[in-house]
Formats: structure tokens, C-alpha cells, sequence
């Protein structure tokens, strides 16, 4: 049904005579579920630069201003940890690959493997929380603890957010539902895993940098 | 209409529920967000007019204020700390959840689509939530009204120490985290409103709806979701900050050696100013986002009502652009008095000196455009006039406080106040009410009646004059601001006939009000029906009945042919073109 609002994202109409874009570049631009979420996904990864650039300035800022700040040496299990975040976003690439060549068995299988690193990722940076805690390392310990803790926090719900979509993605592949219409859903939740795992590299390197 | 591609046409849903209340037409959710920001500018106005009567009556004693606030209002009497928990309601609310929804979501919800030719939001879904996100941010806030020790005290702006420390005053503890929450769940809200506008205005534009020919509305909708995208992020990134200082022991803004209630804080080495920064970063911005969408309803209207098209477009849309881009660059100007360096200073004082450039090539555009223009003076149009002068009254002393050296001596004074009600607050509320009698006929399918609005803007332009600029007077005069009672200090005796006054014309403006509400709900009623285009106008929400159908063009898709403000063209059978008429219209 073209043009339904009574989903989530407004269905395209049948393509334009002429093809080509719409957004009144001559065309007819009546809504690009696609475009239009691709967009929206570009404009949410815009907020949360904005939100880590403010954590961020507020970090180099509040170590900078008092003498206060002492440096704790981050847990080990966090190399494993941005390993296993890599890898998974590695596996969610192949698993691209393989549904553009139209192999969708081999695609639930790097799928959901990509999904299974996503949760071990969460419970290893619980793991280090942990290990902070018992060598007694808490929220309000100091400032560079202060900041571990919201960082990886802040970090660890966008994990949640995007584990949610892949987790989703993956029931519909399993359960053999994926269909065109759902390509969408797939590079959406690929595209902000990939940044989340860029924002960890990035914290990690302003924990060693900085730390 | 001349679409050639027809599609089959969308009902509205019919249960009650699905339609009005959590309906996912965007014409309805930008109808609630046009209610829930009356609501709260009722809630706004009234502590407004608290405030003001307390000010020239500060021993009087109320029996109603003892039953509303058995504490802070005990035996009658308003004390202090009472006073400033209702100042920063009154900023939070207006700020919040009167300036930042009404012009942009409401009105924004409404129009956006239907001008750029869509059927509705890109995410209809996604923007129900945000109304109802919206919505729960305002419960929690005026919550903060009912819990012990009543509403912050810390003013719309939070600066810790203040806010970050629960047993500094009544009102910092429940009351504050209250203010932090609503706030969080605000900015959540409006950044899944942004998501929907920027997709929308970039994805869905209709054939023919090249950038360049959007309505001046649409443009100042979409800067202004940049805008609060890159604020709101930030606002919320800050409240964490401040929530962990308050429950978690951290101490991110506060410093060592607080003494509060005769016990020193444990907290230590963190920075007050800090969160200054962070506030202001978004804050400042949210003038823009305040103002911006006037700036386009005031555009489309005075091209409307002088019958010419809006004066350099393109200089106008860059204009937008400038603004949007430079209001993230000045956030400093708002900290001269916190002991920066004289150089920092003296960078954001250039800054916020180069914003007058845009601004001025709005005011002048807007000058040029009623040049020499046929000029109806409907409501709408006298509203959006009024616009363009509080935007200029506004707008020049903002120039006074951009420089360092003036801004040290007023910033704590009434000419501070003076400057941000004219340009942020009234500018922004003539905005919404051009906005108001220029769009009603297409919202609710009625006329506004014209002589009641008359009357009402009159009153209206009267009043805000005769309450706000006085206050810079007050401000030259060093009359200190946020102080809640003048009379123990000899230097503010003798001008408290000036603060008499200005409560007068507070009572009077608010009185002017209750016509607006008059004519708003009697005419949704009684109102003249309304034709499909009775202001005779060129964009595309003028193409459709009024009100639109349910999904706007009534399975037609709109093909875009002109710009949109196409008046007085030369040779053209009737004074307006239409953004959807053949091209050959042009054809002398």
C-alpha cells in the first residue's frame, strides 16, 4: 500500500516514471522508507557524537582543572572485550556480503554469531566493572573513576539500543522472514553497531591517552 | 491540482483512541503540541503574574498562598525562596514547553509536511512518541510543584553549586531531580522530533520541491531541528553530569569546601563553570530554536498580506544558515562575569557582534518585502509586524550586552531581563500567535474572527512595550534582578513606582489574553468556514481543503512548478501564482 501511515516508516509508492532520487530533485519524492531511514539513522549518530563530544570536553576539562585526578590502570579484560567488539562488526560485514550474494543461511550464521560477540561484549565490560569494584574503585572514588564508569555506561546502553536491533534482525532471519522490505533494518542496525564499536575504540583511546 | 499521479486515498483511523490520542497523523500530534504549549504558557503566565504582584506587595498577606504552599507560604506571606522556585518555573516552563514546542513542534508537525508536499512524517511512529515523551516530561515537571520542599530554586539555567547540592535550599532536593529528570526525558523528546524533521525535509519532499523553492518556514523548521539535535545532545550529556553529582557522590561541579547548613561537603576539585559551558552551549542555541521558526511564519506572512514575494529568498535562507551556524560559537557571552580570560572575552563578544549581520539582513529583508506591497492588514499580518518590532527593539540591546565591558555592569540587572523577554520571549509568542491567526483557517477549517484579534493585538503590542521596556531603565538604574522584594534597599525605593507600573501592565496584557482564548475556542465552534485558500496564498498547504484530509493531498501527489511566494507576478491573470500551477502561468 503506498504511502501507509499506519507503520512505522512511511512505504514508498511505486518508483517514479524517470526513476532516479526524489527529495524535489524532479522526481517524485514520496516517501523513501530507505532514504528516509537511512537519514534518521545519520541524524541519531549526529546527537550521540554530540553528547560524547560533551562528555568528552567535560573529561579533558575536569582533569585539567584540579590536581585531583589519579589514574587507575584499566582492567585487562577490556582488550578482549574491544577484540570481541571488532570481530562482531567484522561478522556483521560478512553477513552483508553474504545476503547481497543472496546466501541467506550463511548469512543467519555470521548473523547471529555477530549478535552472540555483541552479548559477550556487554557481559565482558560487566566483568571489568567488577574487577574495578573489588579493587575498590567506585563511581565517586575519583574523577577519572567518575568518568570510566559514566563512559562505559553511556557506551553499554547504545550497545543495548543496537543489540536490540540485531537481536531483532536476527529472530526474523531465523524464523525466515527477512524480506526485501527488511534489507533496511539490516543496514540500519549494521551501520550503528559499526559506530558503536568506533565510539569504543575512541574511548578506549581517550582512557589510554588520557586515563 | 495538477498531479497526474493518482493513488488511492488514506482514511483515518476510527477508533477515539487511535485518532486523537495517540493518533500518528501528523496534523493531530501538531495540534497536541499547540495545546500542551497553551497549557503550560497558562501555567507560565500565571507564576509570571505571581512574581509580579509579589514585587510591589511583598508583605501582603494571601490566604490563598498559605493553602497552595503551607511551607514556603506560611501565615500568607511569600518568602524568598518561594519567589525564586516560581521564577524558574516560570523560565522552565516558557522556555521549555512553550518557546521550544509550540513554533516547532506544533506548528511545525502541522506544516511541515503538508508545504514540502508529503503525506506525513518520515516517522509517524517516532513522532508519536515524541508528543507523548513530551507529554511525561511536562507531568514530571509540574510534579515539582507538589512534592516536599516544593519547586527548584536554582533558576532555568541550574547553576550548580545550587542545583547540584540537595540540602542547599527547599526545593533543591526532590524538587530539583524532578527538574533534572523532566528535562532528560525533554531532551529525548525533542531528539526523536529532530530525527523526524531532518529525515523528512531532506527524504520526502514532494516533485518539484527543490530546496530552493521551500517555503522560509520549512527552512527555519529544519535549522531549527539541527539545532536542537546538536543542543539537546549536549543538555542531556550535562544533566547526567549534574544527576551523579547530586546521588552518586561525583563531583564533576562542585568544588571543595562547600559549607552548606554548617557542614562541609565531601565533594572536591570539580568545576561549577564547567557545567556553564555545557548549559549555555546548548543554551544559546536555544534562542535560535525559539526564534527561528518566527522569523519564518513572519516571512511567509508579510509576503502573503504586502501581495510581493519575500524580499532576496536566497539571502534569507543563507541568513537562516548563518544564524543556526553562528549561534553555536557564542555560548561564552553569556559567562563574561565568570572571571574569563579578557581575550575569550573579547572573541565571543566579535562572535556574537557578527550575528547581527544575518539578523540585520532578515530585518531589512523584511522591510523590503512590505516596500512599496499592497498591504492587507489582517490579524496575522499586524501580529507578525509586531514581530519584526520586538525583533529589532530585542535585537539592539542584545548589542549592548555582546560587549564584555557594559555586559559586567548589567548582567545582573533588569536590563538583562528587559532584553531576552523581548526578543526570546514575546518576539517568539507574536510569532506563534501570526502563526496562530494565519494558519487557523487551515487547521480547524474556521476563520479567527479579524476585530477580536484586532483588539487583542492592540492590547497586546500595548502591553508588552509598557512591561519590558521600562526594565532596561530599571537595568541602567542597577536595579539587581532575581531579588524578590526592592523596599530594605534605599537605591531601589525610589524606583518602585516603576515596578508599580509594570505590574499594572503585566495585569493588563494578561487581561488582553483572555480575548485570544475567547476568540480560539469560540471560533473552532462558531468561527466563519473557511475556504480552502482565504488568504489568497501561493505554498501547498493552501491547495488542500480546510481542514487537509488524512493524509493531506487525498492520494494526489503535488507537483511543484514555481517558488513559493510568487505574488504579483507580471502578466499573470491573479496577483498570486500558486507553487502548483502551470508553469505557462508566468505567460505575459
Amino acid at each position: 500500500m503506498p504511502g501507509s501511515v499506519t507503520s512505522d516508516v512511511i512505504k514508498p509508492p511505486a518508483p517514479p516514471r524517470g526513476g532516479g532520487f526524489g527529495g524535489g530533485g524532479g522526481s517524485d519524492g514520496w516517501g523513501s522508507s530507505r532514504r528516509a531511514s537511512m537519514t534518521g539513522l545519520f541524524v541519531l549518530l549526529a546527537a550521540t557524537t554530540m553528547a560524547f563530544a560533551a562528555f568528552t570536553s567535560a573529561y579533558v576539562v575536569r582533569r585539567g582543572v584540579s590536581n585531583d585526578w589519579i589514574a587507575f590502570p584499566l582492567p585487562r579484560i577490556l582488550w578482549v572485550t574491544s577484540a570481541i567488539l571488532i570481530l562482531s562488526s567484522v561478522l556483521l560485514e560478512l553477513a552483508r556480503r553474504s545476503l547481497k550474494g543472496g546466501r541467506r543461511t550463511e548469512f543467519n550464521r555470521y548473523w547471529t554469531a555477530g549478535t552472540a560477540l555483541g552479548i559477550l561484549f556487554l557481559l565482558g565490560q560487566g566483568y571489568a566493572w567488577r574487577e574495578l569494584a573489588s579493587a575498590g574503585i567506585f563511581v565517586a572514588t575519583n574523577p577519572s573513576s567518575s568518568f570510566f564508569y559514566l563512559l562505559t555506561a553511556a557506551h553499554g546502553l547504545h550497545i543495548l539500543g543496537g543489540l536490540t536491533a540485531l537481536v531483532y534482525v536476527d529472530v526474523e532471519a531465523l524464523r525466515l522472514k527477512l524480506g526485501p522490505g527488511k534489507r533496511t533494518a539490516v543496514d540500519v542496525s549494521a551501520v550503528f553497531w559499526h559506530f558503536v564499536d568506533g565510539l569504543w575504540i575512541y574511548l578506549m583511546a581517550l582512557f589510554l591517552i588520557w586515563g | 491540482m495538477s498531479s497526474p499521479a493518482i493513488h488511492g486515498a488514506h482514511h483515518a483511523p476510527q477508533g477515539f483512541i487511535r485518532r486523537y490520542v495517540f493518533s500518528l497523523d501528523h496534523k493531530v500530534i501538531g495540534i497536541q503540541y499547540y495545546f500542551l504549549a497553551l497549557f503550560s504558557v497558562l501555567v507560565g503566565m500565571s507564576l509570571s503574574l505571581l512574581m509580579r504582584y509579589h514585587m510591589i506587595h511583598p508583605d501582603a498577606k494571601v490566604a490563598w498562598f498559605a493553602s497552595l504552599w503551607p511551607t514556603a507560604a506560611q501565615g500568607g506571606i511569600m518568602t524568598p525562596e518561594l519567589y525564586l522556585s516560581l521564577m524558574t518555573m516560570h523560565g522552565t516552563i516558557m522556555v521549555f514547553f512553550v518557546l521550544t514546542t509550540a513554533p516547532q513542534s506544533g506548528f511545525g508537525n502541522f506544516f511541515l509536511p503538508i508545504q514540502i508536499g508529503a503525506e506525513d512524517m518520515a516517522f509517524p511512529v517516532l513522532n508519536m512518541l515524541s508528543f507523548w515523551t513530551t507529554f511525561l516530561a511536562l507531568a514530571v515537571m509540574v510534579a515539582a510543584f507538589f512534592v516536599q520542599g516544593g519547586p527548584p530554586l536554582a533558576g532555568w539555567t541550574a547553576y550548580p553549586p545550587l542545583s547540584a547540592v540537595p540540602q542547599a535550599g527547599p526545593g533543591e532536593g526532590l524538587g530539583q531531580t524532578l527538574w533534572i529528570v523532566s528535562i532528560a526525558i525533554f531532551c529525548g523528546a525533542s531528539l526523536m522530533g529532530a530525527i523526524n524533521f531532518i529525515a523528512t525535509t531532506i527524504d520526502l519532499r514532494c516533485q518539484g520541491m527543490s530546496l530552493m523553492r521551500m517555503p522560509l518556514t520549512c527552512w527555519t523548521w529544519f535549522v531549527t531541528a539541527i539545532l536542537g539535535l546538536l543542543g539537546f545532545a549536549v543538555l542531556l550529556a550535562a544533566g547526567v553530569l549534574l544527576i551523579l553529582d547530586r546521588s552518586a557522590g561525583t563531583s564533576f561541579f562542585l568544588p571543595a569546601g562547600l559549607l552548606v547548613s554548617d557542614q562541609i561537603l565531601n565533594h572536591k576539585g570539580g568545576s561549577p563553570l564547567l557545567w556553564q559551558h555545557l548549559f549555555w552551549f546548548f543554551g544559546h542555541p536555544e534562542v535560535y530554536i525559539a526564534i527561528l521558526p518566527g522569523m519564518g511564519v513572519t516571512s511567509q506572512i508579510l509576503a502573503t498580506f504586502s501581495r510581493k514575494p519575500v524580499f532576496g529568498y536566497r539571502a534569507m535562507v543563507f541568513a537562516i544558515l548563518g544564524i543556526g551556524f553562528l549561534g553555536f560559537m557564542v555560548w561564552g557571552h553569556h559567562m563574561f562575569m565568570s572571571g574569563m580570560s579578557p581575550y575569550s572575552a573579547m572573541a565571543f563578544s566579535v562572535l556574537t557582534m557578527a550575528i547581527g549581520v544575518p539578523s540585520a539582513i532578515k530585518t531589512f529583508n523584511w522591510i523590503g518585502t512590505i516596500w512599496g506591497g499592497s498591504i492587507r492588514l489582517t490579524t496575522a499580518m499586524l501580529f507578525a509586524l509586531g514581530f519584526v518590532s520586538l525583533f529589532v527593539t530585542g535585537g539592539l540591546s542584545g548589542i549592548f550586552l555582546g560587549q564584555p565591558a557594559l555586559d559586567l555592569y548589567f548582567h545582573d540587572t533588569y536590563f538583562v531581563v528587559g532584553h531576552f523577554h523581548m526578543i526570546m520571549g514575546v518576539a517568539a509568542i507574536f510569532g506563534m500567535f501570526a502563526g496562530t491567526f494565519y494558519w487557523f483557517p487551515k487547521m480547524f477549517g474556521r476563520m479567527l474572527n479579524e476585530t477580536l484579534g484586532k483588539i487583542h493585538f492592540y492590547m497586546t503590542f500595548v502591553g508588552v512595550y509598557a512591561i519590558f521596556t521600562p526594565m532596561h531603565f530599571l537595568g541602567i538604574a542597577g536595579n539587581p534582578r532575581r531579588y524578590s522584594d526592592f523596599t530594605n534597599f534605599d537605591f531601589l525605593g525610589k524606583l518602585l513606582p516603576v515596578h508599580f507600573f509594570m505590574t499594572q501592565a503585566a495585569y493588563f496584557t494578561a487581561a488582553a489574553q483572555i480575548l485570544f482564548f475567547i476568540n480560539l475556542f469560540w471560533s473552532m465552534k462558531k468561527g466563519k468556514k473557511a475556504t480552502a485558500n482565504p488568504w489568497e496564498a501561493t505554498t501547498l498547504e493552501w491547495t488542500v481543503p480546510s481542514p487537509p484530509p488524512f493524509d493531506n493531498f487525498a492520494g494526489h501527489h503535488p507537483v511543484v512548478k514555481h517558488g513559493p511566494y510568487e505574488y504579483s507576478v507580471p502578466g499573470a491573470p491573479r496577483d498570486y501564482i500558486m507553487q502548483t500551477d502551470p508553469v505557462d502561468m508566468h505567460a505575459a
